[in-house]
């Protein structure tokens, strides 16, 4: 066994000794044969040129570019690799001033424990005629060198806040998402931008340099075999109209609200305007302007459109109309009084001055205030039901499947859901038992507890110009390599029938088009062979006059186009948001306007005044 | 204990072996203080700092160290191996349920800031069972019960560390076949198991035909090595052979692609050999009553079907960043999404340090934070790119003395338990010596894998402590009392 032993114990140490010597020999050949390795032989180290990816373009639905890209500059610095210079020559040629300059470099020699070998953004978006002449001199700058960037372009006014803007991502937005940011990347940070950002970045490349000891590029690591090349963006296809958008935003010019167009067939989104809003000449260097657009006391960057929960007023009454209609507790034939308004006990629900009684077709066609107590109480007060708890939760549940009182589920970002109210929230408020009909009577008229976003009302629009079902509303179109959720090609039907709402139409038809002094209330959005079908609202604000509010869809039948106008302290909903939605819809489907005096009158309004800031 | 003199210590104790631990452990530890080193200078001793910690884990080590030499009794590790080594297997199991996901492997323990890896010591505790069991005076490796409960302590932890996902700690139990073959397993083993794993490399880089030709060609040298001599059939198999792998080239440059003949693969062909040669291996081997003969073709057979199951292998089990890894290590893909990276960058470190390195805390690739984990599983970078040739021909110098210098004193010691612990703590070093730094100069997949006793952590760090001086221990008490 022992010589045996010993004899393996040999064959082990050769083993060893040969082990040892492979490892010895590649090392010897990485560190002394190969050069490849090599790259310090003169303290030469390599550097990493990051390649930003070009994003995707932004196109609307018929192929315009509404959102492209243009090349600019950053100038980086290391701050390590600076030797003293010539500080008012780099200052005159980069167009800055030499204390701006001065200034960047005591702050990175204050921060240089954390800085270290990296590079620092100094200069951002430097025009490549000012980065050509920096070019041209750039030897005599150590550590100064210039990085492609290509920033957003925007050919068409489409409004900031459905487009959304690009910046440079900070800390927050770093930890949020991990591993996909570093500083000095930029992300879209609001709108199409952030709605379709994992689309539109592309990725990151980069090209690997070697640099010799004067700190001059030498030539390609490896030839660029290590280099990684950047993938661009998709581009994306929106489902807006640009010219109805940009259409849309001088009809809202100088006033404060939001003006919202859907396909119905489809549930796409032709024009999202949020007023007053951001201009895309501001979003490309949204930095630069980010003080000035904070300040403004009307929130231009606030997006009406998704996120204001409004009262929807008078043209909330069609919901009510449909649900008394499919729960039975209504039909064409009932007829109630309304003497300017709804009396119970020493209060009375106000409406204006029209012939009494009513049926529902003319209620709606005059928007009734009267009519609609009655309706709500009866859905409320149907013995179908144990009590008026259980009668208000079916009652959320129907207008819940309206679309209302939660988020849509949009692809557009941060939409909010509005409010609806429950009986849970009135036990609460009022105790168990504690309310009846009256104590709530104010949402049989879209005022109270009822908070709905402009999305939601055009959303509503839609369905009634389908009949009863809408598609999700959404602002991307699949195109290639670009995905959509398939939930936005599948009906959502709401529990009211079809044939319900052919009854509920004609009255929105006999509002616009019944011609003036008959007691329409929309008569002013009327244009002949268009067949306007619309519903008024005006809605209290609190704080100054009512808002005027305005839904409608077009031709009555095949409806190509559902809009939603909705303008705060504009008063009464004929006024202001009427015309403006008609107009919209002229222009849409008729491509000119028949009424320039309406339209003149129209985009010259300036009701600014009117509103009460927060400030 | 206790009834030692100085003179007793100065003589028994092995002060090569301690002095070369000592050496290799202030390498690490200034070479830890040069890869976490910034511009600006920080004390070696900052405890905010890695090379801090270490100097804290170094006193703690080398106190362990003399609690090993002096206050254990050695006959205590026989004694307790077999419950030792199943406490640990159970916190190896344990682990796997309680643990984070640490890139993608379940292996720490954490309480609060300490970490420590149940892997780490179930080295020590296997090794010890092993030395216990295989130096019983009635074992014997080539008797199956014994070799199968021999295989069975290597392999239960070796598993249970696989489903950890450390796939690096696990490949350090191949190591022990090295003791097993010391004490009289079969080198035949050692060799297939070796060709498998050329075989496996070659159907993935190669092609399975190329695979299927070194099978044949590997058959036939053990052919020969089995028979003695170089006879002509070994001629007519090489022969054979080198007509084989020009089929290809002959088929392709004579047959025209039209003709019926071009659905004829030259892998048919093969195949039909190969079934040739296990035919007559068989047959030939019952006439003549040549054991190696049919032993040559199940051999063959068994090699077939690892080529054929290798694809199945490499793109069903294989988890997906260790198939990544391989195919980057065999470059058979370009590198589209930075997993050679790692190796890159560490082999243009160590690459860049040319003969004579670029100085202490004169490196740029490792301090400019290019090389990932540095202090740790990269730390062999620092010591290439900073020491250069010379640099890396020291440390591995002193591995190689060290592991030579445990294997001599092994062979020295009378009782075979110290013998066959001695070759365990040599199998470890070596194989975790062989993977860090073939990992980091590329030949050998990107594994995570601490270098003994160089590496930054407390759990490595004490493990190769504890492993080496139970040996140191344990070969003292020896010289003392003989």
């Amino acid at each position: 066994m022992t010589t045996e032993g010993n004899n393996r114990s040999r064959v082990l140490l050769a083993g060893l000794v040969a082990v040892a010597a492979i490892l010895l020999g590649k090392l010897f050949y990485i560190q002394i044969i190969d050069d490849k390795y090599k790259i310090n032989a003169s303290n030469n180290s390599m550097v990493y040129d990051i390649i930003y990816p070009t994003r995707g373009i932004i196109y609307d639905r018929n192929g315009k570019i509404i959102v492209s890209n243009k090349v600019t500059y950053d100038i980086l610095v290391t701050p390590r690799e600076v030797t003293p210079f010539d500080t008012l020559l780099l200052a005159s040629v980069l167009e800055t001033s030499p204390d701006f300059i001065r200034d960047k470099m005591a702050e990175y020699s204050r921060n240089k424990k954390k800085i270290g070998y990296q590079s620092m953004v100094m200069l951002k978006q430097i025009k490549p005629e000012t980065y050509m002449k920096f070019a041209e001199i750039q030897y005599n700058f150590p550590g100064f060198r210039g990085q492609v960037r290509s920033i957003r372009d925007y050919p068409v006014n489409a409004g900031g806040n459905l487009l959304g803007y690009v910046s440079e991502v900070d800390q927050k937005y770093i930890d949020a998402h991990p591993g996909e940011y570093r500083p000095g990347d930029y992300a879209g940070k609001t709108g199409i931008e952030a709605a379709r950002e994992k689309d539109l970045r592309g990725e990151k490349g980069y090209h690997i340099y070697l640099r010799n000891s004067r700190n001059q590029i030498e030539r390609r690591y490896k030839d660029g075999e290590m280099d990684k090349e950047a993938v661009p963006g998709h581009d994306i296809v929106t489902t807006i109209d640009a010219d109805l958008q940009q259409y849309g935003q001088e009809l809202m010019r100088n006033k404060v609200g939001s003006l919202v167009a859907i396909e119905p067939k489809t549930g796409e989104i032709l024009s999202l305007v949020s007023s007053p809003g951001v201009d895309v000449n501001m979003l490309a260097d949204i930095s630069q302007h980010y003080n000035e657009i904070i300040k403004d006391p009307h929130k231009p960057m606030f997006n009406r459109a998704v996120q204001a929960p409004y009262p929807p007023g008078s043209v909330f009454k069609l919901v009510n109309g449909l649900i008394g209609l499919q729960e039975g507790t209504l039909n064409m034939d009932m007829a109630y009084p309304c003497y300017q308004g709804y009396h119970f006990g020493s209060h009375k629900l106000g409406c204006h001055n029209h012939w009494s009684p009513l049926r529902l077709e003319e209620a709606i066609m005059m928007s009734c205030n009267g009519f609609f107590c009655y309706v709500l109480r009866n859905i409320l007060e149907n013995k179908k039901y144990k009590n008026i708890d259980e009668a208000l939760d079916k009652w959320n549940e129907y207008v819940q499947s309206f679309g209302f009182g939660h988020k849509l589920g949009s692809d557009f970002p941060s939409e909010l859901g509005g409010t609806l109210p429950t009986s849970k929230l009135y036990n609460k408020r009022y105790g168990k038992g504690g309310w009846k009909f009256t104590t709530i009577i104010s949402i049989s008229i879209g005022q109270g507890e009822v908070g709905v976003t402009p999305l939601q009302i055009a959303n509503l629009a839609a369905i009634m110009a389908n009949r009863g079902w809408y598609k999700i509303p959404h602002i991307v179109k699949a195109s290639e390599g670009v995905e959509i959720d398939p939930k936005y090609n599948e009906r959502q039907y709401t529990m009211v029938d079809t044939t319900n709402f052919k009854k509920v139409i004609n009255g929105m038809w006999r509002a616009v088009n019944n011609g003036p002094g008959t007691g329409c209330t929309a008569w002013v959005a009327e244009v002949k062979g268009l067949d306007i079908c619309g519903k008024t609202g005006t809605a209290q604000n609190p704080r100054g006059a009512d808002n005027s509010v305005f839904i409608c869809f077009a031709p009555k039948d095949d409806p190509k186009i559902a809009v939603a106008a909705y303008v705060e302290n504009a008063g009464f909903g004929a006024t202001w948001a009427a015309p403006i939605a008609s107009l919209l819809i002229e222009k849409y489907l008729n491509g000119d306007i028949s009424r320039p005096d309406l339209e003149t009158r129209v985009m010259q309004g300036d009701l600014m005044s009117r509103v009460k800031t927060y400030n | 204990m206790g009834n030692f003199s100085d003179r007793g210590v100065k003589q028994s104790i092995d002060w090569k072996l301690v002095i070369s631990y000592l050496l290799l452990i202030i390498i690490g530890w200034v070479n830890i203080y040069a890869s976490i080193h910034s511009s600006e200078p920080s004390s070696i001793f900052d405890f905010n700092f890695r090379s801090g910690k270490q100097f804290v884990w170094i006193l703690t080590a080398l106190a362990l160290a003399l609690l090993i030499l002096f206050a254990i009794n050695p006959r205590f590790w026989e004694s307790s191996a077999i419950p030792l080594y199943l406490f640990v297997l159970v916190l190896l199991v344990v682990v796997i349920f309680v643990s984070k996901d640490v890139k993608g492997s379940h292996s720490w323990f954490e309480f609060g800031p300490v970490k420590f890896q149940p892997a780490e010591i179930s080295k020590i505790t296997t090794s010890l069972l092993l030395a216990t069991f295989m130096s019983q005076t009635n074992y014997r490796i080539t008797r199956l019960k014994d070799f199968m409960m021999t295989a069975l302590i290597i392999a239960i932890p070796m598993l249970v560390i696989l489903a950890e996902s450390e796939t690096g700690s696990a490949l350090v139990y191949v190591g022990f076949l090295f003791v097993m073959y010391r004490e009289g397993f079969s080198g035949w083993w050692i060799f297939s198991i070796i060709a498998a794993i050329l075989l496996f490399i070659l159907t993935l880089t190669a092609s399975p035909y190329v695979s299927l030709l070194t099978l044949l060609g590997l058959i036939a040298i053990s052919g020969a090595i089995g028979s003695g001599q170089i006879d002509h059939l070994f001629w007519i198999n090489l022969g054979s052979l080198l007509l084989m792998s020009l089929l290809p080239l002959i088929l392709r440059k004579t047959v025209a692609p039209e003709s019926f003949l071009a659905g004829i693969k030259p892998m048919y062909i093969l195949l039909g050999v190969c079934v040739i040669a296990i035919v007559s291996l068989l047959i030939k081997g019952y006439r003549d009553r040549k054991r190696h003969l049919s032993l040559s073709a199940l051999g063959l057979i068994a090699g077939i079907a690892l080529v054929f199951s290798t694809d199945f292998i490499f793109n069903n089990i294989l988890q997906d960043h260790q198939r990544k890894r391989i195919e980057v290590l065999l470059g058979m893909k370009e590198d589209p999404s930075g997993v050679g990276y790692n190796v890159n960058q560490s082999m243009i470190a160590i690459g860049s340090g040319g003969f004579k390195g670029k100085g202490f805390l004169g490196g740029t690739q490792t301090t400019f934070g290019f090389v990932p984990e540095q202090s740790t599983d990269f730390i062999f970078c620092t010591v290439g790119e900073e020491w250069g040739f010379i640099g890396c021909l020291v440390v591995i110098l002193l591995y190689v003395f060290m592991i030579w210098r445990i294997v001599v004193d092994a062979e020295k010691s009378r009782e075979a338990f110290t013998r066959i612990y001695g070759y365990c703590v040599a199998s470890c070093i070596f194989m975790h010596l062989f993977i860090n730094i073939g990992m980091t100069i590329g030949l050998m997949p990107v594994i995570g894998i601490p270098l003994p006793l160089l590496s930054y952590g407390g759990s490595s760090l004490w493990a190769f402590t504890v492993l080496i001086f139970i040996f140191i221990a344990l070969y003292r008490q020896e010289k003392k009392y003989y």
